[in-house]
């Protein structure tokens, strides 16, 4: 009896085994001659180049230094390091010989044109929910591409993440299949926000957290995040923001690069602002609109205590004098007598205050750290970040430029600095394991990648003319 | 009073601990290496290095420095003893006004110090955060390639030759 | 065969004496000749270079009893080299080591008067007067020893600072010197060296000055210190003309360590025993100030159309038209260019002393003698009583702040007397307040007949005076918001064949019919002065821009068209030599690639250059990065090769940044690129693979200057390298990644 049993139970799951593997097998989609790109529609082509900046391919798909999606962004997750793919029209190394079927299955199902399964670091889960004409427009823009021979170096991924076939089973749990469906209760704007930020743009694929299995926790839609070393905010109800986002906030900041009371966009933000600023007016402000609306209307308390900061703070706009950093006009506050009581506070007087309380508006000045979301945060990580790597600067184009001081703090200093700072700028409560976050940062155990932008929506709104708002 | 430690040297200062170093250098210590070219971090013409790596000492306040070594382009040698950073930059004539040559000397010098195998991308990068208004850029990458060759066969791996005041 | 020069009767004695070094200035000197006659200020005139207005002999050279012999020039070491140019040209004819001669520049109290650094006269003005001096001072020592030796002057030789005779018998020249023996008109001709015979000229010899530069040694004004030296820092309006209508000093002047508050009508400044107490209290300062702002700035965006309606006056400076009856291809285009900074790394510094009732003021300015008249006159002194010695300071680039910093030093001295006041500008006061390259716009119309050359050409630009330099001290923007103000003075065109805003305007090329216009417009919204090359990096831009324009209608190859149109022998040879090296083709470039050339001649009678570019245009972004440049460059007789390197290299690779990033920028009131973040200039990521620079040496040509010959044909090249790689056509300046993306196709 327990013999037939085992073997029922053997046979069962064998079938269950073929079953999920004939379940989870994809075929191949035969390969084609590159398509000519003089036979693309030049509509479509363009369109696609839309596209292609509002999902930020370039992004990940272009190395340092590289050239335009031909590949090779390592992208660290926590099952190891996965790179990404050569997305340029080369028939051998990038997608030259992909016909548009191939390509739409990839971005609806994650599935490459040899049939296998990709990992959802290229977020397939989002891009599943574009519809076939976009697709069509996209796969145009990436057949008129350079095509470019470089193979992406393997991903060093540790056993069992290393076997794709295993991504069906997570696709099972995790991805739902596009198109987009609009809600009926929105607004056109609204809904084609909707279809951008959860479709192209993936925002939650940074600003929404992930379970243990990599995949974003949808009960805790755009409740913040990490990528690169940085940590990306709460964009919901939970945003740390000290003066709530509106609408027009978040097209400002998305649009130019940096918003009035919000600050600059810096880290892996820079990079996407800077494909932004190249999208098209409506589709921003869609975008602004549909994320606004998950933040919902702050409580009449959060907008007192709004009020009050930007009470105290004193942002100077149009007509101010555009004083340039080491402006600091007021005496040291504190003595600064080196006597080793408050070193956090007289670091921030004589290293940071000379920009930060210069009054020089944003984007060129030291912003107020009042208005710091990331003096808010959940962790130092952020303000770490930028203190040791400063705001590069762009290449000939107008933009902010903070030094690092990487070298001038030693690890003791830079804790003092930023438990300061959280007890100056923040009425929360200090952070936990601030020295730790800072040896990490130091010593190299985690690493944070730093943009400098391209400086596409680097320059303020308008600088020609006064009367006009900054 | 803030003791600092520059070119292997003590020194009892009585300016103010929020003074920024390069102050402290030029006025001070009568350096001359470090120079004023914005005070805000942009230009790198006051680069020196703080313990191996380097900073804008125009936004550095002395009082970050107790206990630590601060090396200036005087450090790296002298006029009669120079070092190989400063053999490199004689030797291939990089300099026109020759203003911000200190600032990139010890830029580098914290770059070869750290990576003695550098790549030519690497150089470039490094030196990003310092402005040439001259265009003396060429010369100054084929001096910092020539001292890392120097750096190399000197076996040298430190602060060049010492010295300095 | 030696000159012929009149030995006064003490210049025979024998024996040693120092060297009396008896500088004349120009009135005692006119007073001379007017005593003399016009046949002795006839030979004045005919002397060569700088000797024109300082014809002694002691004004460039000085030989001490102990043989020690300094250079003495009027001009100013920039960071160009020119020390050591000179000190080559002067080691070569007095046949001494380099290494034993030391050099004065600039300094009113010891130099001749050889006017502003600038224009890339150097090396014509005063290292041919050098040249001419260090010659016959050469021979009047050889003449002195062969009275000594009984012996002809063609007998003796000199070698390593002394005359040797055939027999052995040597003396030095400190031996032989006597005073006042040099103190002697020079002859307009002399026997100069056989560039065959060389020595040190033509030399790739190392810069004098890098040593110091790159070990810490003491180099610029910002390095000097002086006992009781003590620190100021001006408060500057934010605008132009702003009125100090208040401010509350009082605080200020109590804190320990502030020595002074200077206030002046609507100037005000603070002086501090230390330097950083003096930056903080300025800061204090500027914030308690309240200003009457009245500037009133025009419409950034529409610069040129404003530029184009200001009142004008209007010269052709060359008028020959005869439009071709027949039809031709004609071929119309207009290029803009925008304000553009020296931005020079180091903001400008000066220190100065009032002392016994004399001013000594150092200072990197480009001209001591017309800063100190200046000076002189904003503080109502003497002349006499100011001396102004130029020391280093960063580059400058034509007129940048310093001589308004030096004002502002003896401003502040004045009201210090005995203590040595230094003024150090931050760096948004140096870039919101220097005078910049002008904006201008040039409009141009050519004709192409059917065998391919240029029938018609007419050209016309527009733009402001380029220079403001004192002269006056209505040019100090001290002298300008005093209580007792100046007055600005009226600006000036500087006349062909030099010329300011139409440097350059006139092309070197073969033109039958060819008229150009100079519109020039007095009225200065935003303050402007020299920028490196004046007008001719906008005109060549222009003019080489258009040249390919024209290639392109005719078909014909962009070199090939120029060729075709010059027959200067020596402009053609710099073409001809940047096309092989380059390897100028017209096969096909891999894509977003594309190749540009450009020619000039500065001011057509300086130094020829001609350049070439690759650049690669990234199509996506519209990021454009030149791939390498080659150039060459004829500068008559080269001094020093590699020094001349340098200079093109420099130039090439500082009109990259002007051409492609570099524009003021500025609000209705106020100037608002006021540092790095809102001025981007090159950074190293963006310099190119290889700036290669050949030299084409003329051996025994004069000197021709050329520091400023590779601004205009590096813009030129770039565009011309654009156009090939986009297919576009960019006029406007700079030529942004915006714009190049904006005319890029998806």
């Amino acid at each position: 009896m327990i013999a037939r049993t085992i073997i029922a139970v053997v046979i069962a799951g064998a079938i269950l085994i073929v079953a999920f593997f004939g379940w989870a097998w994809r075929p191949a989609i035969d390969p084609i001659a590159p398509p000519d790109p003089h036979g693309l529609d030049t509509a479509f082509v363009r369109h696609g180049a839309q596209l292609a900046v509002l999902g930020n391919c370039n992004t990940c798909h272009t190395a340092p230094g590289g050239k335009s999606f031909a590949g090779g962004v390592a992208v660290a997750t926590p099952f190891g390091t996965i790179y990404s793919t050569n997305i340029t029209p080369d028939p051998e190394t990038g997608i030259g010989n992909w016909s548009e079927g191939a390509f739409r299955r990839s971005m609806r199902e994650g599935v490459d044109r040899a049939g296998h399964h990709l990992y959802p670091a290229f977020p397939y889960d989002h891009f599943t929910l574009l519809t076939d004409e976009d697709d069509h427009a996209l796969y145009a823009y990436l057949m008129s591409r350079e095509p470019v021979r470089a193979a992406a170096p393997h991903n060093e991924l540790r056993f069992p993440f290393n076997l794709r076939i295993a991504l069906a089973g997570w696709k099972l749990l995790f991805l739902r299949k596009g198109p987009f469906e609009p809600v009926a209760s929105g607004s056109e704007a609204w809904n084609r926000g909707a279809y951008l930020v959860e479709g192209l743009a993936h925002c939650g694929a940074c600003h929404t957290p992930r379970n243990r299995l990599g995949a974003e926790n949808k009960n805790d839609r755009f409740g913040g995040g990490e990528t690169e070393g940085w940590t990306a905010y709460a964009l919901n109800h939970a945003s740390p923001a000290p003066v709530p986002w509106d609408v027009d906030a978040f097209y400002a900041y998305l649009r130019n690069g940096w918003q009035r009371v919000h600050g600059v966009a810096r880290g892996p933000m820079a990079p996407v602002i800077d494909n932004f600023g190249v999208a098209s007016d409506a589709d921003v402000r869609a975008i602004a609109i549909y994320i606004a609306s998950m933040s919902g209307t702050p409580t009449p308390e959060r907008r007192r205590q709004a009020d009050e900061v930007l009470a105290r703070t004193g942002v100077q706009g149009p007509g101010s004098n555009p004083v340039s950093g080491d402006s600091r006009t007021t005496a040291l506050a504190a003595k600064v007598d080196g006597s080793g009581a408050d070193m956090g506070g007289m670091i921030y007087q004589s290293a940071c205050g000379f920009c930060h309380e210069s009054g020089r508006p944003l984007p060129f000045g030291g912003m107020d750290l009042a208005l710091s979301t990331a003096m808010q945060g959940p962790n130092p990580i952020n303000v770490i970040n930028v203190v040791l790597a400063g705001l590069p600067a762009a290449e000939g184009e107008r933009s902010p430029i903070m030094p690092g001081f990487t070298g001038a703090l030693s690890e003791a200093q830079l804790t003092d600095l930023i438990v300061y700072l959280r007890a100056r700028f923040s009425d929360k409560g200090p952070w936990t394991d601030v020295a730790k976050h800072v040896r990490d940062a130091m010593t190299g155990n985690r690493r944070f990648a730093t943009y400098a932008t391209r400086g596409d929506a680097s320059a303020p709104a308008d600088s020609s003319q006064r009367e006009k708002p900054w | 009073m803030v003791k600092l430690t520059v070119n292997g040297r003590e020194h009892d200062i009585s300016a103010d601990p929020d003074t920024p170093l390069l102050y402290v250098l030029r006025d001070e210590l009568a350096l001359n290496g470090a120079k004023f070219g914005c005070g805000l971090g942009q230009c790198g013409a006051c680069t020196v290095m703080v313990d191996g790596k380097a900073v804008f000492s125009c936004g550095t306040p002395i009082l970050l420095l107790e206990g630590k070594q601060v090396t200036t382009v005087e450090g790296l040698g002298t006029l009669d003893n120079p070092g190989p950073m400063q053999r490199a930059f004689m030797e291939e004539q990089a300099a026109q006004c020759g203003y911000c040559i200190p600032g990139m000397m010890m830029r580098a010098q914290a770059l070869l110090q750290n990576n003695p195998l550098v790549s030519d991308a690497d150089i470039r990068a490094a030196l990003q955060s310092n402005l040439c208004r001259c265009g003396t850029h060429m010369r100054i990458l084929r001096a910092v390639k020539r001292a890392a060759r120097l750096m190399q066969t000197a076996g040298a791996s430190s602060t060049g030759m010492g010295g300095g005041r | 065969m030696n000159n012929v020069v009149v030995l006064s009767r003490r210049s025979v004695l024998a024996g040693t004496g120092a060297l009396v070094f008896s500088f004349c200035s120009q009135s005692r000197l006119a007073a001379q000749e007017s005593a003399q006659g016009g046949q002795q200020s006839g030979a004045a005139r005919a002397l060569p270079g700088s000797l024109k207005t300082s014809p002694f002999l002691d004004s460039w050279i000085r030989v001490d009893a102990n043989g020690s012999i300094s250079v003495l020039t009027g001009k100013a070491e920039l960071g160009q080299g020119i020390k050591t140019a000179l000190l080559q040209v002067a080691a070569e004819e007095l046949d001494v080591a380099l290494s034993s001669l030391t050099i004065i520049t600039a300094d009113t109290a010891r130099t001749a008067n050889e006017g502003y650094t600038s224009g890339s006269h150097s090396m014509q003005d005063s290292g041919t007067a050098i040249r001419h001096a260090a010659a016959q001072v050469r021979a009047l020592l050889i003449a002195q020893a062969a009275s000594r030796f009984a012996l002809p002057g063609d007998s003796l030789r000199t070698e390593n600072g002394s005359v040797v005779a055939p027999d052995g018998r040597r003396l030095s020249y400190g031996d032989l010197v006597a005073p006042e023996m040099l103190h002697v008109r020079a002859q307009p001709e002399s026997v100069l060296k056989d560039p065959r015979a060389f020595k040190v000229m033509g030399k790739p010899v190392a810069r004098v000055d890098i040593p110091a530069k790159v070990t810490g040694g003491a180099a610029y004004v910002q390095d000097l210190r002086l006992p009781g030296m003590v620190h100021a820092r001006v408060v500057r309006p934010p605008s132009y003309g702003a009125r100090l209508a208040a401010v509350d000093t009082a605080a200020v002047e109590r804190v320990p360590g502030v020595i002074k508050v200077v206030r002046d009508g609507d100037f005000l400044a603070v002086v501090s025993e230390r330097e950083f107490q003096a930056v903080k209290t300025m800061r204090t300062l500027a914030a308690a100030a309240r200003w009457e702002e009245n500037a009133h700035l025009p419409k950034q965006d529409d610069l040129p159309s404003l530029l184009m309606k200001l009142p004008a006056q209007d010269t052709a400076i060359l008028d020959q038209r005869q439009p071709p009856a027949a039809a031709q291809k004609t071929v119309e285009a207009t290029y803009t260019r925008p304000y553009q900074a020296h931005a020079s790394i180091g903001p400008s510094c000066a220190v100065a002393q009032f002392e016994n009732d004399a001013m000594t003021v150092w200072s990197h300015t480009q001209g001591v003698y017309p800063d100190r008249q200046a000076i002189a006159e904003m503080l109502r002194m003497p002349i006499e009583q100011v001396r102004c010695i130029h020391m280093e300071g960063s580059g400058c680039y034509g007129h940048n702040g310093a001589d308004d910093a030096a004002a502002d030093a003896v401003l502040i001295a004045r009201a210090l007397p005995g203590r040595p006041v230094r003024v150090q500008w931050m760096r948004e006061q140096e870039h919101g307040w220097e005078p910049y390259g002008p904006a201008m716009v040039a409009k141009v119309t050519a004709a192409v007949d059917a065998s391919g050359r240029i029938a018609d050409w007419d050209y016309a630009v527009w733009s402001n005076t380029h220079s403001m330099r004192p002269g006056g001290a209505g040019s100090l923007i001290a002298a300008q918001s005093l209580s007792q103000p100046f007055a600005q003075p009226a600006p000036k065109p500087i006349p062909q064949p030099e010329g300011g805003g139409d440097r350059n305007a006139i092309p070197l090329y073969k033109l039958p019919s060819a008229r150009v216009m100079h519109h020039f417009l007095p009225a200065m919204p935003v303050r402007v002065s020299a920028l490196r090359s004046l007008g001719a990096y906008m005109n060549v831009f222009s003019i080489e821009s258009f040249m390919d324009e024209l290639a392109q209608a005719s078909g014909a190859d962009p070199v090939e068209f120029r060729l075709k149109h010059l027959d200067d022998e020596r402009a053609r040879a710099v073409i001809t030599t940047v096309a092989v090296r380059f390897g100028w083709s017209s096969s096909p470039l891999p894509g977003g690639r594309g190749r540009g050339f450009a020619f000039a001649r500065y001011k057509n009678l300086a130094a020829y250059c001609a350049v070439a570019m690759e650049v690669e245009v990234a199509r996506d972004t519209g990021r454009t990065r030149v791939l390498r440049a080659v150039a060459a460059v004829d500068a008559g007789q080269a001094v020093n090769p590699d020094g001349l390197i340098n200079q093109i290299e420099g130039g090439i690779i500082q009109s990259i940044s002007w051409t492609l990033y570099e524009r003021v920028t500025f609000d209705d009131t106020r100037i608002t690129s006021i540092d790095w973040s809102t001025y981007p200039i090159l950074r190293f990521n963006a310099v190119p693979d290889s700036v290669a620079v050949h030299v084409l040496d003329r051996p025994g040509q004069p000197f021709l200057g050329s520091g400023e010959a590779a601004q205009g044909p590096a813009a030129a090249a770039l565009a011309n390298a654009l156009a090939s790689a986009t297919g576009h056509r960019f006029r406007d300046l700079p030529l942004t990644r915006e714009r190049i993306k904006a005319a890029v196709p998806v």
